[in-house]
């Protein structure tokens, strides 16, 4: 008994010396930042930074001086925690969110044939191009759902792809997945897009899709900061010039515009500033502003789409922004 | 009696021969074609022709742009339309020439017969095979005088001609070999010339015993030439399968050509176009086609100009007998379903299947029971099922490592699942996928 007790403290003791030894003279030194940048980030290892994984990144962050922004899933607040322990000021990188550039869902586009294989559209590319009639039409087999690590894709109901601009990061593994190329990075502050990307002439559009870009033009001319133009049979957006009036939400005749849920505000007009100069009223896109000159303007709320551009061009600044918006318009033009 | 060795693999889907009897009729000039520039395996031809142009039956229309790629020739006399995008037996619209026919049908004055071809040297002989765009016609399309020119380095000693036609359903080279079997031998005696081999084998299944009685009767002087029936069994027609089930011989693993074992394999309608061409100077602008299934009130195989829209050769054969629910181009084991009567005859369109509703069954894929069927059946000595879990889990690296790109597609797996799992699909799925990965690396 009293031996086997000796015996094997005495083989703990001689272990745990070892063990000391080399703890001391065989550690690698961690900067401790590393681990403290590590504990702030998702740690879901998506790999949109350009890292294999998050304790890459923290390591590149710490050792490299890589802008803590480089992580497009962590959001603002985590950019700082990272920029107070590297002790340096964070400069913010826009947030960006998928958009799937299609709103053809099974009920309003045409199909070729029908489909029974494999659920994935990468292997139903493959056969024929899938059974959209569009080419370019989002398919909803759903390999974006599989691929996001933020569960952040849902397919409707109606077999189309809908992403959650909640959960979204904008780490863009979808838009690398898609074999439509369907899925794009838009600013997440910019909610219109113009959800159609087929290149398709405009008639043979009509004929695949009730909800396509049929390249009329309408929403180009509306718009009233030139932020649509025409590539070949397709309105594009550019974003950057974009100011999210929804002009060209309301205006489009297929819907193929959105605004995502965005609530458009309303502009008021206050009696006692107002000079009665009429700028307003000329230069209103959708003529929701009347009223004699040198008399107090009126919006029409209903007709207003929430431009705000009488708000940047009335000399009094009369016209302010009504609180609270009532109606969001991406729904009501529906 | 010579010996047959076995595959490994396969299997016996019931034969379906239903057109075997059906002379092989003329479906003559329809009033427009649409002849695709890709019709081949190999870079597209280029449009030589201009909208506007008139052309006559046999001139050249598209320009081969590479070594491995052949001419394209207009197969009816008349006014070019258009040249565009048309849709295509894959699937999508791809670059074609549009012909209208000017209902005369003539043959264009710069034909060359030849009497003496068998004085000519063989690059000349595959100079004008190339220019003639002789594809293989079993199904793969790949230009036939790629196959014909082996380097030094790896000697020829077994040409085969194959006339198995293992497919279900498909009489075209049934038919061919009962009709016009001089051609294909004169054909096969012109690829062996070129390849300067002296033994070929042609090899027929035996459920054709009335076309193996011909080319034996017609072979019986040849001395180079003999006649072997082989077993039943799919995929007898592959080339790999047909050269270890005659030669014993295993073409190697991973890229290996039936050239590194000493075989060159011939399909008998390339054969038969081969002499058509180097003897009359006639280019490949029909070839015989199978149009059949219950789909169809009368089943036929018809010659076929190339370009014809699918819904021409439905007339030609009385119509639909009852709704149908798949038209598939080619066998049904390998074929490739279509979803527009549009898409047109190609080069490589050995059949056309129409299948009723009730024929077409609607499965759910059902989880694998990992019965091992499929792996029995693969004549490639793959692990299908293996396979298929590596592609819908995205694992391609590990796909690679299993030799997923040495897959024929023919169809065996897909066939004996019981659970109805679509493994083909899955496995050209991550064929693309690896081999596109290699590309970029």
């Amino acid at each position: 008994m009293l031996i086997a007790i000796f015996c094997l403290s005495g083989l703990g003791l001689l272990a745990s010396l070892g063990l000391g030894f080399v703890a001391k003279r065989f550690a690698v030194e961690v900067d401790p930042r590393v681990e403290a940048v590590e504990r702030l980030l998702h740690g879901i290892n998506c790999g949109a930074c350009g890292y294999p994984s998050c304790s890459q990144f923290a390591r590149a962050v710490v050792e490299q001086g890589v802008s803590a922004v480089g992580c497009v899933a962590c959001g603002e607040d985590t950019a700082m925690a990272i920029a107070e322990v590297m002790g340096v000021e964070a400069v913010l990188a826009e947030k960006k969110v998928a958009v799937v550039l299609c709103k053809g869902g099974r009920g309003e586009s045409a199909t070729k044939f029908s489909y029974r294989g494999v659920e994935d559209c990468k292997a139903a590319v493959i056969v024929s191009g899938g059974d959209k009639a569009c080419p370019y039409g989002c398919l909803g087999l759903g390999t974006c759902k599989r691929v996001c690590p933020f569960d952040a894709v849902v397919i409707s109901e109606n077999g189309l792809t809908v992403i959650d601009t909640e959960r979204c990061t904008g780490c863009g593994i979808c838009v690398k997945e898609c074999p439509k190329g369907v899925i794009q990075l838009v600013p997440a502050g910019k909610e219109v897009s113009i959800l159609c990307h087929s290149t398709e002439k405009g008639a043979e559009v009509r004929k695949k899709c009730e909800v396509g870009c049929i390249a009329c033009e309408t929403c180009v001319r509306v718009c009233p900061f030139d932020a649509i133009f025409m590539e070949g049979s397709l309105a594009v957006l550019d974003h950057e010039r974009c100011r999210v009036c929804g002009l060209c939400i309301v205006r489009c005749p297929t819907h193929t515009i959105e605004g995502r849920d965005r609530v458009f505000p309303r502009v008021e007009i206050m009696a006692d500033t107002c000079s009665g100069c009429g700028i307003c009223s000329m230069i209103c896109p959708v003529n929701a502003i009347e009223g004699e000159k040198k008399e107090v303007h009126q919006v029409s709320g209903e007709r207003c789409v929430g431009c705000l551009l009488c708000i940047d061009r009335c000399p009094k600044e009369a016209i302010r922004i009504k609180a609270p918006a009532d109606s969001t318009l991406g729904v009501a033009s529906q | 009696m010579k010996r047959l060795y076995l595959f490994q693999g396969g299997v016996h889907p019931s034969g379906q021969k239903i057109s075997q009897n059906a002379p092989i009729e003329e479906l003559g000039a329809p009033d427009r074609v649409v002849v695709p520039l890709s019709q081949h395996i190999g870079a597209p031809c280029e449009a030589t022709v201009a909208p506007g142009d008139r052309v006559k039956k046999g001139d050249r229309v598209g320009q081969a742009t590479g070594f491995v790629s052949v001419n394209i020739h207009a197969p009816i006399s008349g006014v070019v339309k258009s040249i565009g995008t048309f849709p295509h037996p894959v699937g999508r619209p791809l670059p074609a020439v549009e012909i209208e026919s000017d209902g005369e049908d003539t043959w264009a004055d710069t034909l060359k017969p030849r009497e003496d071809y068998m004085d000519l040297s063989p690059e000349t002989l595959k100079e004008i095979i190339q220019d003639m765009g002789i594809v293989g016609m079993g199904g793969a399309a790949f230009p036939t005088h790629v196959k014909l020119s082996p380097p030094k380095e790896k000697p020829i000693d077994t040409f085969i001609i194959n006339g198995a036609e293992c497919e279900p359903y498909l009489t075209a080279d049934h038919r061919l070999m009962l009709e016009e079997p001089e051609s294909i031998i004169a054909g096969a005696r012109i690829a062996m010339r070129i390849l300067g081999v002296t033994r070929g084998i042609i090899a027929i299944e035996s459920n054709k015993p009335d076309a193996i009685e011909k080319m034996k009767e017609l072979t019986e002087d040849i001395l180079e030439l003999g006649v072997v029936a082989l077993k039943v069994r799919y995929p007898q027609g592959a080339e790999k399968q047909l050269i270890k089930t005659l030669l014993n011989r295993e073409v190697p693993f991973l890229g290996g050509l039936p050239m590194d074992v000493g075989a060159v394999v011939q399909n008998v309608g390339t054969l038969s176009a081969i002499f058509k061409a180097v003897r009359f100077g006639i280019p490949l602008i029909e070839r015989i086609t199978t149009v059949t299934g219950s789909g169809v009130r009368a089943p036929k195989n018809l010659r076929v100009r190339i370009g014809t829209p699918i819904k021409v050769l439905i007339e030609a054969c009385r119509g639909f007998t009852s709704e149908i629910g798949k038209v598939i181009m080619g066998g049904p084991m390998m074929g490739v379903s279509q979803h527009s009567l549009e898409a047109p005859v190609v080069k490589g369109t050995s059949g056309i299947l129409f299948q009723p509703v009730a024929e077409v069954q609607a499965v759910v894929a059902q989880p694998c029971i990992r019965c091992g069927s499929c792996i029995r059946a693969c004549p490639a000595r793959l692990m299908p099922t293996v396979l298929g879990v590596f592609a819908q889990r995205d694992m391609f690296e590990e796909a690679e490592r299993c030799d997923v790109v040495e897959c024929i597609e023919c169809g065996c797996c897909n066939y004996v699942c019981p659970a109805k799992i679509p493994l083909v699909q899955l496995l050209r799925y991550a064929k693309a996928e690896v081999l596109a990965r290699r590309k970029a690396a």
